[in-house]
């Protein structure tokens, strides 16, 4: 359980989160006509007389969107409803030609399912979803183009949504931001939505109420349209704020529909209390009810790939890495798949078992890797080291060829140069020295010129063999294998 | 029985946006009630166990592969708007 908590005048205040993520389906047409979903088209482009609601037009179903909903469904291991109905949600508004939005009410496509999200303390959160179902997106308005119009787009109007509703599961921001990271996750893996939430190709609607522990819960209100993880986990906090601010002056809150201000750190309401809404949902008129066979849900789940619970669970059971290195290489498939590229490669140049090099690999990656992309602004997908190089470097560590130190300085001139690892260790005469006799012979210069801190040593000062150690890599410019060193340095100076 | 009063009559015509004159909300409502007092005989029949039926013929939804078929046709969805501009449709403004 969560303790995160509103701190009062009157007291502790618990918060009660609940999620509507809109995630538009990945599809070349839009769910009930031919027309193309692709983004940034020129207005009114991409819009068939169906989209418009031109009288007489009639809608048909794109087999991809229910697809790919099934897919999801299967994903957080839901119920898959073989028998589901389109109903008219009715509303007025410029950029909703039809004057409703056709919808799933009563008998949605997906049930209830599971989502496990990660928790910065390190645990797990199960979280609910009560269900999700398939909708058309609205057009677009544009209210700050013309001084007394509002211009309107049509482009998105029927595009397919999937809104995927959570339980009041969530306690806290880091819950619900964590939650939309995974469904984003999830939807990034099966390909059902490419979760790009600043082209708007997801979003949520953020239902927050406050309560006193243990009490049934409060009146909530739904913040619309929140575009970021960051900006769901402050309009949580600065929402529940609000509210418990209101109920501490005596007041009460009025459930309604806000908006969030990133700028402002501020929600305010959007609608007239005059205009609550009545959508009249009913059976749309023009669909009869979606039906498939059990085929077609086995064909879905066979199209499944590997699931980021899954891949976490196999990184550290077969693979040994940690929680925290396994969480943040299935984060990102592309991520994930980099990592088991590196491993492969590591495993076959060195001769080992991918178990033997994986927990090295995977801390290079998260630390030297990630690091250097995250200095340099960029994604992995962009990365000038290829995980065929990168695996080049850690095998050159893996078989003695360079230390783990110059492994550092080959690793910053492939980020910047894009060479392999080889040929940079060639070029720069950067081999590790394990020849024992050419080490031996320096260790005997070094202890040769330093006669005060070998008596020292020899009195009781062990710790100056440190003194030594850096001595011999000094002279070898750092590429006397450490082991080695070591080996060979404490029976001469023990004498 | 369902009753229909000048104050749904009245708010049914916002949501839909139709404009109703005062003095032809009372005479709607009773018409309203009974259009639905008529197809409300349909309730003395027993429908228990009986499924809703979706369409009198015996079809099933059809479904359409994902293809683009359609759109480059922005001329023809904006004939008929009262206003259009730079390819927008152009309303009055929505927004306070």
């Amino acid at each position: 359980m969560s303790d995160y908590r509103i701190q009062g005048a009157t007291g502790d205040w618990e918060v009660v989160i609940g999620l509507e993520i809109h995630a538009q389906v990945t599809s070349n047409a839009k769910l009930f006509s031919g027309a193309s979903t692709e983004f940034g088209a020129e207005p009114n482009s991409q819009v068939s007389l169906v989209d418009a609601a031109m009288p007489g037009m009639l809608p048909t179903i794109n087999g991809e969107c229910v697809r790919q909903a099934v897919r999801t469904g299967l994903a957080i291991g839901a119920e898959i409803n073989k028998y589901s109905v389109f109903d008219r949600k009715n509303y007025f508004y410029a950029d909703l030609p039809q004057g409703y939005q056709i919808s799933q009410f009563k008998h949605p496509i997906v049930g209830h399912g599971t989502v496990t999200v990660d928790l910065e303390s390190g645990g797990t959160k199960e979280i609910g979803v009560e269900r999700i179902h398939l909708e058309q997106d609205a057009g677009k308005s544009m209210h700050d183009q013309h001084p007394q119009y509002t211009y309107v787009d049509l482009n998105r109007s029927g595009v397919a949504l999937m809104e995927i509703v959570s339980d009041p599961d969530m306690r806290s921001p880091e819950e619900a931001g964590a939650y939309v990271t995974k469904i984003r996750t999830i939807l990034r893996y099966i390909g059902s939505c490419d979760g790009n939430m600043e082209q708007g190709s997801m979003r949520a609607d953020v239902n927050v109420s406050v309560r006193r522990v243990g009490d049934p819960l409060g009146t909530r209100c739904e913040i619309k349209n929140v575009n970021s993880v960051r900006f769901v986990r402050q309009a949580v906090e600065i929402e529940a704020r609000r509210q418990v601010d209101i109920i501490e002056d005596g007041g009460t809150i009025d459930q309604e529909t806000r908006l969030f201000d990133p700028v402002k750190a501020e929600t305010r309401s959007m609608r007239s209390k005059e205009e609550a809404h009545d959508y009249r949902y009913f059976p749309d008129p023009d669909l009869l009810p979606l039906e498939f066979d059990d085929a077609f849900i086995e064909a879905a789940r066979d199209s499944l790939p590997e699931l980021p619970d899954a891949k976490k669970a196999r990184f550290m059971e077969a693979l040994g890495l940690n929680d925290y290195n396994a969480s943040v290489l299935v984060a990102e498939q592309v991520s994930a798949a980099y990592f088991e590229t590196l491993v492969t490669a590591v495993a076959k140049a060195t001769g080992k078992s991918e178990a033997d090099v994986a927990v090295k690999a995977s801390n290079w990656l998260t630390c030297d890797l990630f690091g250097a992309l995250n200095k340099a602004g960029i994604s992995i997908t962009e990365t000038p080291v290829s995980a065929e190089q990168g695996a080049g470097l850690l095998a050159l560590i893996e078989d003695g060829t360079i230390s783990g130190r110059i492994a550092k300085d080959v690793f910053e001139i492939m980020f910047e140069t894009g060479k392999d690892a080889a040929d940079i260790v060639e070029e720069k005469g950067l081999k590790q020295v394990s020849d024992t006799g050419a080490i031996d012979a320096i260790i005997d210069e070094i202890i040769a010129a330093n006669p005060g801190q070998l008596a020292q040593y020899r009195a009781g000062k062990d710790k100056l063999i440190g003194f030594f150690v850096g001595q011999v890599m000094k002279a070898t410019q750092g590429q006397a294998n450490p082991g080695v060193v070591n080996k060979l340095l404490k029976p001469k100076l023990d004498g | 029985m369902s009753n229909i009063d000048r104050a749904t009559v009245a708010k049914i015509a916002r949501l839909a946006r139709i404009k109703i004159e005062d003095d032809k909300l009372e005479p709607l409502a009773g018409e309203l009630n009974n259009i639905i007092g008529w197809v409300e005989q349909l309730s003395e029949v027993n429908t228990d166990n009986i499924e809703p039926m979706a369409s009198v013929v015996d079809a099933k939804l059809r479904w359409r592969d994902d293809k683009v078929t359609d759109g480059n046709k922005a001329e023809s969805v904006l004939k008929n708007a009262p206003n259009a501009e730079y390819g927008f449709f152009a309303v009055p403004k929505v927004i306070e």
